[in-house]
């Protein structure tokens, strides 16, 4: 597994992993042409692209610890592919809201966005995505340099949105938010035993 | 009293009602012919109790939704927290024998079997709408009878101001209560004026049979003009309070789910729009439905709350 070369991470490794990350969105397609979305349609497309996105932030935070723990650097260059995934299936998310929930209905949109609490904070998440799509390609990681890392620090506020957006959507029975949640919770501690252990290490380098 | 069927939907969306009534008629037919053993097995499932229902003047001419979709997409937290659940763990549920315990402030409480009430010449068709707080909305076929009947017979004295409905509280029984979602039992609740009026029904069947477990087994209320929640499944007591009953969502969330809980569509949810409905069962590219006051049933029941405040009694 670590000794698989450049070429091979490119030609071989992305591809596979990009279909694997298109087939939630296939099944969905294959489903709604099919009438197996289920008895609420519009809910189930709803519901799995708003997962889908919450799924794919968490799994782009597994990235750099799993890189770590394994060794496998290639994984790294995966990264940017499974977030620009999360960005898809929020577009989705947002694109049912506004075309199949409320039907263009432009008015409405404009009072429900600010008006819900759910709403809002789903799409701010969402608005917050926007930029690190934007800035994701390697020409823009260059042009920031050091701002780009501030500015993709977001990746680490936005599930904490997501989730609470989550919660807010549902009228009982937290359990599924409350797994995000704690998976979000232990990508977040590893990241911050590593950099307690980054700085004691320069201190112990300094002395 | 006809409700009007809302004017967005086309007349050619509508099964006509002749055509989902001429089952009864082929029901009879085939009796009389004495053939109904051999073509039972060629009816579908729905056709079988009761094959003489009156029809009810209540009666909406909207699209009824499929068997399917009313069986396959239930709130019913006693089975579980997703829509599927219910129809997936309520299999091994057993509603027989049934008891419903009445107490409180009547003349004749006591403990009766549910057949005590399932009297063939009591039970009516009932084509209502059914328009949940989430948002969306069905039209289902019940069977049932009168609840201000039914309550009539237990003779409420003058302190009984309200009416207490409880769900069975039997984990063994149904899964969904091992886990503290809700505050178990459920329990919903109206104002006497309410439950005597005309519209409130005990279902006890589905599409011409008994009621599916999923759907309430073996009765349940429908109190068509209120979000679905209101609606209690699966009733084990009933009792007459002088005081206002704490219902289980109002006690869940006291701000989002009011004791009247009726559809109203200029008063929204905290968190979401009740503006327009989903309608189950239509096509997903088409857009909601505008939600009507009381659902559409302000004929029978706006009188109950006039000079009172919607916004604050909601």
């Amino acid at each position: 597994m670590k000794n698989i070369s450049n070429k091979q991470v490119s030609f071989l490794i992305k591809p596979v992993v990009f279909i694997l990350c298109l087939l939630p969105f296939i099944l969905l397609f294959w489903q709604a042409l099919n009438d197996g979305l289920g008895t609420n349609p519009v809910e189930t497309l709803s519901h799995e692209t708003g997962q889908w996105a919450l799924r794919f932030l968490l799994i782009t935070l597994v990235i750099t610890p799993l890189r770590r723990i394994s060794k496998i650097n290639w994984l790294i260059k995966l990264r940017r592919m499974l977030g620009l995934f999360a960005f898809f299936y929020a577009s989705m998310h947002f694109i049912t809201y506004i075309w199949l929930d409320q039907f263009f209905d432009w008015r409405e949109i404009l009072i429900d966005i600010p008006k819900r609490p759910f709403i809002t904070i789903g799409f701010v998440s969402f608005v917050l995505l926007i930029p690190l799509a934007v800035t994701s390609t390697r020409a823009m990681q260059r042009r920031l340099k050091k701002k780009w890392k501030v500015l993709h620090r977001l990746v680490y506020i936005i599930p904490v949105l997501v989730i609470v957006h989550f919660i807010w959507s549902l009228k009982a029975d937290y359990t599924e938010p409350f797994i995000y949640a704690a998976i979000f919770f232990i990508l977040m501690l590893m990241r911050s035993i590593r950099t307690e252990k980054k700085a004691y290490e320069k201190k112990a380098l300094q002395v | 009293m006809i409700i009007k069927q809302a004017s967005d939907i086309k007349p050619s969306e509508i099964t006509p009602k002749s055509i989902y009534l001429n089952r009864r008629k082929f029901m009879q037919q085939a009796a009389t012919a004495g053939l109904l053993l051999s073509v039972d097995a060629m009816l579908p499932a729905w056709a079988k109790k009761w094959p003489e229902l009156k029809n009810s003047p209540y009666d909406t001419t909207d699209k009824i939704n499929s068997f399917e979709d009313i069986t396959s997409y239930n709130n019913f937290y006693e089975f579980g927290t997703g829509k599927k659940d219910p129809h997936k763990n309520a299999t091994e549920f057993n509603p027989q024998p049934w008891t419903i315990t009445v107490e409180g402030e009547c003349a004749k409480p006591g403990t009766f079997d549910l057949e005590d009430f399932m009297k063939p010449d009591s039970l009516e068709e009932r084509i209502y709408r059914l328009r949940c707080v989430e948002g969306w909305s069905m039209v289902i076929p019940w069977v049932g009878f009168s609840l201000a009947d039914m309550l009539k017979k237990f003779e409420p004295n003058s302190r009984a101001k309200y009416v207490e409905f409880t769900t069975l509280f039997d984990k063994s029984r149904m899964p969904g209560q091992k886990r503290r979602v809700l505050n178990w039992p459920y329990v919903e609740g109206l104002r006497i004026d309410e439950a005597m009026n005309e519209l409130p029904i005990m279902a006890v069947g589905l599409y011409g049979d008994i009621l599916p477990n999923q759907n309430g087994a073996p009765i349940r209320l429908v109190v068509p003009w209120k979000y679905g929640f209101k609606s209690i499944k699966s009733i084990v007591k009933i009792r007459f309070t002088e005081t206002q009953p704490a219902t289980t969502w109002n006690q869940t969330a006291p701000k989002e789910y009011g004791f009247y809980s009726n559809v109203n569509p200029a008063v929204d949810h905290p968190r979401w729009s009740q503006k327009k409905e989903r309608v189950i069962g239509e096509p997903f590219w088409k857009p909601k439905r505008e939600t009507q006051i009381y659902n559409g049933y302000g004929e029978q029941v706006a009188h109950l709350y006039r000079g009172m405040d919607l916004r604050e009694n909601f």
